[in-house]
């Protein structure tokens, strides 16, 4: 008896510090946010971006063109991911209180037009050049049930249509030249060549390569082993992608740029590890965020070519998108 | 696309008939545990792909270390649990461990090392005090009542299993999606569980050996326990895994991907109704019976995914049978075991069975992407049938000889 009552007492105790620490958190959180203004997120000299920074975290944010480290203009609206391109833009946030999340299609002024639920944690958003198809990854996972393996769903949404992708894990695919079908394909980082054509990774087999997707169609190909996280140039000849170092991503990622027409890869200047979807500034730079800690990162450039220095765009901001047209 | 988890919850409900304090209060620890458990994993992706902008890779690999980290860990656990002749202590460790790891998971910030580490060292505890406890239990308990007992214990487990992920999405909630709030309440509850273990379990220690005598692991060998051991192996090979099973009805069905956790639970609701009443029934039929009946249901499984009958119908079918399989056989084969191991080697025996059975999942479910690769979907599917039938044809025949064997 003497034990069940120690038991309860203790446990009461450390009931007591789950509680404490859960309210202490819930005010730490709460920092003062920044008054949101109406933001301009329609074609013209601006970068569109997640802040990071205390007082608008989390929150969607444009800068000038000529003073990306200039003053932001910060809206009411909380995104993970994001991305604009002819005036319209994709969202994928936190669905309420309960860790679900859900996408926001955006118009030229970051108003939620539309909301659809997601399965998955959001990890890419790209937008096709004309604002028509937005794409997207999440991180399906995992709890107990499943045994815990994760696995990746790369879908696509028609604006204009209606029509959706569920998961491209449905798409016929080719592999070096030969029709494949594997029980373990993933995909993720979908780029857009127009509407109906996109590039994007796939994983199967411990291989992770590029492919060339066909949406009318249903279809994709292989182009390249270890290619992650493409991203087309404005001109559509390069592509710009996170290199797994040997081969191997437990080595971290090497950002380069693939030359479509001859396939030679150029290492670029950044050294550090970088793990995002880069977006292009213009066709000879291209941005990309770098984490700094658990909570921030910064939106730094570097030219295309391998030349030049690494150097910080925007700082305390993820998920850039270039709103101009190059 | 998912690997095995080398264990699962299992469960039922109480009908009140006399279970041991000490299978309760086993039954209490393994259900704030799971709380605390399934907690941390409902919401280490979210932290590690949103907290921590991990990309897919990466994530993986932190992931794939889950599965390697039991299995050596289990039987090392077990023996030494026999030669100490302390369950309890071994037990208690296991779930010191996977307390101290989610402090380690807060502590690890960035370091995918680190994190790692914490991971493996919190799937190492849970392979650590699986075998003792489940001694433990054979150990409280009239031989002739233990599967009630065992179905009485999975069915708290999985009850924690439940409600981690809701604890987890309510601290969430309340603390404005604050990881690290997670991770300490999670901790908290942990060594909950662990004060309960230490201080309303009781040891089992048996009559102590003769001085100088060490156990005799010979005993092993010994034709009813080998017999159990190639069984569980053999039957553990017609096991392809949660993961494939829910492919195949996401596919088959062409349900939105929204549906795929659903599946998970409708299988535990299944495993958790009918944990108890198939282990009471098991003490009456006798457990090979009920054991065998528990792959018969899984190879039905097989069959339902190979035909083209479709639906809702045919969902809950699958899902109630599913479930019905793991309640029929996780708590049961433990049940089943224990009486047959002399009571100094039980925890090793038990650690052993578990280990086959997990290393022969391991194996089938490998076999079972090749065979997807191969033949497409319903060639594997058809493949794995016809693994059922033979496998399930075997044990059959071993166990029913071993129990006239005993019963002579």
């Amino acid at each position: 008896m003497r034990r069940g009552l120690l038991a309860g007492v203790f446990s009461l105790v450390l009931i007591a510090i789950a509680v404490t620490y859960v309210v202490v958190a819930g005010h730490r959180n709460a920092a003062p946010a920044a008054a949101a203004s109406a933001v301009d997120a329609s074609p013209g000299d601006r970068i569109l971006f997640r802040s990071t920074a205390a007082a608008s975290y989390g929150r969607a944010a444009t800068v000038a063109r000529a003073a990306p480290a200039g003053t932001r203009t910060v809206s009411a609206l909380d995104c993970n991911r994001l991305y604009e391109a002819a005036g319209v833009g994709i969202c994928l946030r936190p669905d309420g209180p309960l860790a679900t999340y859900q996408l926001a299609i955006l118009d030229a002024h970051l108003a939620v037009k539309d909301t659809y639920p997601m399965v998955g944690v959001p990890n890419r958003a790209r937008v096709s050049p004309s604002g028509h198809v937005l794409a997207w990854t999440v991180f399906v996972t995992g709890d107990s049930y499943n045994g815990g393996k994760f696995s990746t769903r790369a879908g696509m949404l028609d604006v204009a249509t209606g029509q959706t992708v569920d998961t491209l894990e449905r798409f016929a695919v080719t592999r070096d030249g030969k029709p494949y079908q594997a029980v373990d394909l993933n995909f993720w980082g979908v780029t857009f060549v127009d509407d109906d054509h996109f590039y994007a990774t796939m994983s199967t087999a411990g291989k992770r390569y590029l492919v060339a997707g066909d949406i009318a169609a249903q279809t994709v190909r292989t182009l390249a082993e270890n290619v992650e996280c493409p991203s087309l140039s404005p001109d559509g000849t390069r592509i710009a992608f996170k290199e797994a170092v040997g081969g191997n991503p437990n080595h971290g990622w090497r950002l380069s740029v693939l030359d479509l027409a001859t396939m030679r890869r150029t290492h670029l200047a950044e050294t550090r590890s970088v793990d995002d979807q880069a977006a292009w500034y213009d066709n000879g730079t291209v941005m990309y965020a770098v984490r700094r800690g658990t909570r921030n990162s910064d939106v730094w450039s570097v030219p295309a070519d391998g030349g030049g220095q690494p150097a910080i765009l925007i700082p305390d901001a993820e998920s850039p998108a270039a709103l101009w047209s190059n | 696309m998912y690997l095995a988890s080398v264990e699962r919850p299992a469960g039922a409900v109480d009908r009140g008939k006399r279970i041991a304090a000490n299978v309760l209060a086993l039954g209490t620890v393994s259900l704030i545990t799971d709380v605390s458990s399934e907690m941390v994993s409902a919401v280490l992706p979210l932290y590690l792909v949103v907290g921590l902008g991990l990309g897919p890779v990466v994530y993986g690999v932190v992931d794939g270390l889950y599965t390697g980290a039991t299995a050596l860990l289990r039987l090392v656990g077990g023996y030494v649990a026999d030669r100490v002749r302390r369950r309890k202590l071994i037990a208690g460790l296991g779930y010191g461990i996977s307390a101290v790891a989610k402090a380690g998971l807060l502590a690890a910030g960035t370091s995918i090392p680190a994190l790692s580490a914490a991971i493996v060292a919190d799937r190492a505890g849970k392979g650590l005090r699986t075998a003792p406890r489940d001694a433990l239990i054979t150990l409280s308990t009239d031989p002739e009542n233990l599967g009630r007992a065992f179905g009485v214990h999975r069915a708290m487990d999985s009850a924690g299993a439940f409600a981690g992920p809701l604890v987890a999405i309510a601290v969430l909630a309340a603390s404005g999606q604050a990881f690290d709030a997670v991770f300490v309440v999670s901790g908290c509850i942990a060594t909950i569980g662990v004060l309960v273990l230490v201080l309303l379990v009781r040891d089992h220690r048996g009559e102590p050996r003769a001085a100088g005598k060490r156990i005799d692991l010979r005993q092993l060998r010994h034709a009813g326990v080998r017999t159990l051991l190639i069984a569980a192996a053999l039957l553990g090979l017609s096991t392809i895994g949660d993961g494939f099973v829910y492919l195949m009805l996401q596919r088959r069905e062409n349900l939105a991907t929204g549906w795929f956790p659903l599946l998970a639970v409708g299988t535990s609701l299944a495993y958790l109704v009918l944990a108890v009443p198939l282990g009471a029934l098991a003490d009456r039929v006798g457990r090979a019976k009920v054991f065998l009946g528990g792959y018969a249901a899984l190879l039905v499984v097989y069959l339902l995914l190979g035909t083209s009958w479709g639906g809702v119908p045919a969902l809950v079918t699958v899902l109630l049978l599913y479930g019905g399989f793991y309640a029929a056989t996780d708590g049961v084969l433990m049940a089943f075991a224990g009486p047959l191991l002399p009571a100094e080697i039980r925890t090793t025996g038990l650690a052993l069975i578990q280990t086959g059975q997990a290393l022969a999942y391991l194996v089938s479910s490998v076999l079972f992407g090749v065979a997807w690769q191969w033949w497409d979907a319903s060639g594997a599917i058809h493949a794995a049938a016809i693994a059922a039938v033979v496998t399930l044809g075997g044990s059959a025949l071993l166990l029913l000889r071993t129990r006239r064997e005993v019963a002579a």
